[in-house]
């Protein structure tokens, strides 16, 4: 258990340097953005739901993961999600406000959002191609993901995922010729 | 799947309409009695969120998109490089907006031409100015206009099919190229001149994509085996960005060509600068410094072709061959840096120096042409001067995108950037600044003209015909769609029964 979340913890302090990831691996395939596996630990494989297997319980009530966005005036929505669920697609399902321009094929970075610091910790390493396209999001925090590469599990539940704010300033602090 | 998706968007944004961003925009309308109409100038990402935005805060704003060519969607369609195709998903949801009830789109109609600013003015209460940057920055040297020597951005339009570009027949009959600036502008013009045409690799290859057909044919027939990227300053300036600059040291059948001593002494300043720049920069540094080992040295090894990467070069002088007409080199000045960062300087220093070439591209920038005298306009920086999105000292005028900015910035910035200048104009509705009291006539008004003009609309269903003729004609090449290059005959299509 301890180890686990050092492990975790380890995954946070790795973020912050920013690992540096060489000409020599390859580019994460298309095919294989959305259905990477989360890391097997001690919580459920979401693609094989293993419950207890007493339980009666339906597969709805199991399946469901709380989740928080927070919007970009700040207000509190309560969602609840599925496993398996990604954050784009739930967002758009529940009226959130969060665009996905290139329909979560990991083309661009208009789904960026920020994870909450202890959930943040929980979740899979982005690929090469996710951290590429993170670099072009404005407001870039050690804490922002692309919703779309955000795939629920039970352990993510009670997550938040707050919208960047992009705010009247956004151009005025010393801005940075964007490329093109 | 896409129109899974597509539907999907299309739920959700009725759904969405009944929330707001701003308290008391609801009720405004039904105040008033009067609607609000909004025209917008341009059909490309800024125009289309610019809009998306409006009707979705303003519960009865009329948004109605002209556009010049008879197609929508600007830079979408014609400038992410045809090996790009996710880039231009956004599409869908571009699509989703024209199919509002409450918006239109007005294809083949050339504000500034077929209809005056002042005109649009009485028949609107709000103007949004987003028809971008057509044009590009000229390199100011003699030779300029040798044959050889083209923009980055006229390549473009060629292979991406622009009607205007579809006669530039460029020349690729020398081995090298060199291409003048380091944007990715430049960096998709290089690997379009230097991708395999018929490699399979990861299920993309140059002639399934909708690349014009008679690119495809002058690139497959094409000797340039060498690209050459020159910039004025160093590595720690470069304008490209990561995705793009690791295609290129994948790209098959090619080998990357970088100086070890363009990257000395900067190994130590990395670790220290913001991400986005440290990860481009490692991985620069890596492909000019670490020897590839096994496979990738094999490869690289067997590649037929090269490109490369000169730091601290301003052309000064395009070298004619003997004839006096064609490009065959360019003679260069070597530069220094001053200062730091993104904000360095080069400096000129006495040394010059020449390199061969037969194909020449500049690739430094778009450029923003004033659309109408009566729309104030910065001639230096090349945008319209505003606040916010607001035109300044000109009421109910508003801009947003490069038109705005200035011609830098992907798509998740004009997206932010339209939506700003949207709640500008909903800011203003709500406070009064912009007038709406008196009723409009909107595209009543305009047709009226147009048709006196014998000017022929190309509206949002007009565009989709198109669309079908040009997805069925890709069909029998195995491509995404083969783009109509013709203005007449795409207006001729759109106007068809069905």
């Amino acid at each position: 258990m301890a180890a686990a979340s050092l492990r975790r913890g380890f995954r946070w302090a790795l973020r912050l340097r920013a690992a540096p990831r060489g000409p020599g691996s390859p580019p994460a395939h298309r095919q294989d953005r959305r259905l990477r596996a989360p890391a097997r630990d001690l919580h459920s494989d979401p693609d094989t739901h293993q419950y207890d297997d007493t339980s009666q319980k339906s597969e709805n009530l199991t399946d469901v993961v709380n989740v928080t966005f927070i919007d970009r005036s700040g207000r509190r929505i309560p969602v609840k999600g599925k496993v398996g669920d990604n954050i784009l697609h739930l967002a758009h399902e529940n009226g959130i406000e969060l665009e996905g321009a290139c329909e979560a094929s990991l083309a661009c970075s208009t789904c960026h959002v920020y994870v909450d610091e202890e959930h943040f910790d929980k979740l899979p390493e982005a690929v090469e191609r996710e951290e590429d396209m993170l670099d072009m999001a404005p407001v870039l925090q050690l804490n922002s993901r692309l919703g779309c590469q955000v795939i629920l599990t039970k352990e993510l539940e009670g997550m938040e995922l707050t919208l960047p704010k992009i705010t009247r300033n956004f151009y005025v602090d010393g801005h940075v010729p964007k490329p093109h | 799947m896409s129109r899974l998706r597509g539907a999907l968007l299309a739920a959700i944004y009725r759904k969405a309409s009944g929330r707001q961003a701003l308290p008391g925009v609801r009720g405004l309308s039904s105040k008033t009695g009067s609607e609000l109409k909004v025209c917008i100038i341009g059909s490309g990402p800024a125009g289309f969120y610019t809009a998306q935005h409006l009707l979705k805060y303003h519960e009865s704003a009329v948004v109605d998109i002209y556009e010049k060519l008879p197609v929508p969607f600007g830079l979408v369609r014609f400038g992410v490089a045809p090996d790009h195709p996710e880039v231009k998903n956004v599409i869908n949801a571009f699509t989703q907006t024209a199919h509002h009830d409450r918006c239109s789109f007005y294809g083949n109609v050339t504000v500034g031409k077929d209809l005056s600013i002042e005109e649009l003015k009485q028949a609107y209460h709000a103007l949004i100015l987003t028809y971008g940057a057509e044009a590009n920055r000229t390199l100011g040297i003699p030779g300029e206009n040798l044959r050889g020597v083209y923009s980055a951005r006229t390549f473009v339009g060629w292979y991406n099919g622009l009607p205007e570009n579809k006669n530039l027949n460029p020349e690729l009959s020398s081995e090298t190229a060199i291409i003048l600036g380091h944007g990715n502008v430049g960096l998709d013009v290089a690997r379009i001149l230097l991708s395999p045409i018929d490699l399979l690799r990861l299920g993309m290859f140059l002639q399934k994509t909708d690349i014009a057909a008679h690119a495809l044919e002058a690139i497959a027939a094409s000797k340039v085996k060498r690209v050459l990227l020159v910039g004025r300053r160093g590595p720690l300036q470069v304008a490209f960005t990561i995705k793009e600059l690791r295609e290129m040291i994948n790209l098959p059948d090619a080998r990357p060509l970088l100086h070890p001593s363009d990257f000395e002494g900067i190994g130590q300043i990395v670790k220290d600068l913001p991400r986005p720049r440290k990860r481009l920069t490692e991985l620069m540094i890596k492909a000019a410094l670490e020897k590839p080992s096994g496979n990738e040295a094999e490869r690289r090894a067997a590649a037929s072709k090269e490109w490369g990467l000169q730091f601290l070069r301003s052309p000064m002088e395009v070298i004619p061959g003997n004839d006096g007409k064609w490009v065959a080199g360019i003679r260069l000045s070597v530069n220094k840096l001053e200062g730091l960062g993104e904000s360095a300087k080069f400096v000129q220093t006495e040394d010059v120096e020449d390199l061969e070439c037969g194909l020449m591209l500049s690739s430094i920038g778009y450029k923003s042409y004033p659309i109408d005298p009566s729309v104030p306009f910065d001639h230096q920086q090349g945008i319209i001067p505003n606040n916010l999105g607001r035109v300044l000292h000109a009421p109910g005028l508003y801009c947003s995108g490069w038109v705005k900015r200035g011609p830098t910035g992907v798509i998740v910035t004009t997206m932010h950037d339209g939506f700003e200048t949207a709640v500008s104009v909903l800011e203003d509705v709500r406070s009064g600044a912009l007038d709406v009291s008196a009723s409009k006539g909107g595209y009543e008004i305009m047709e009226a003209l147009l048709k006196q003009r014998g000017i022929r609309p190309v509206s949002f269903s007009g565009w989709e015909k198109i669309d079908n003729v040009e997805v069925a004609n890709g069909e029998k090449a195995g491509k995404p769609r083969e783009k109509l290059l013709d203005v007449e005959e795409m207006v001729e299509v759109a106007s068809q029964r069905r």
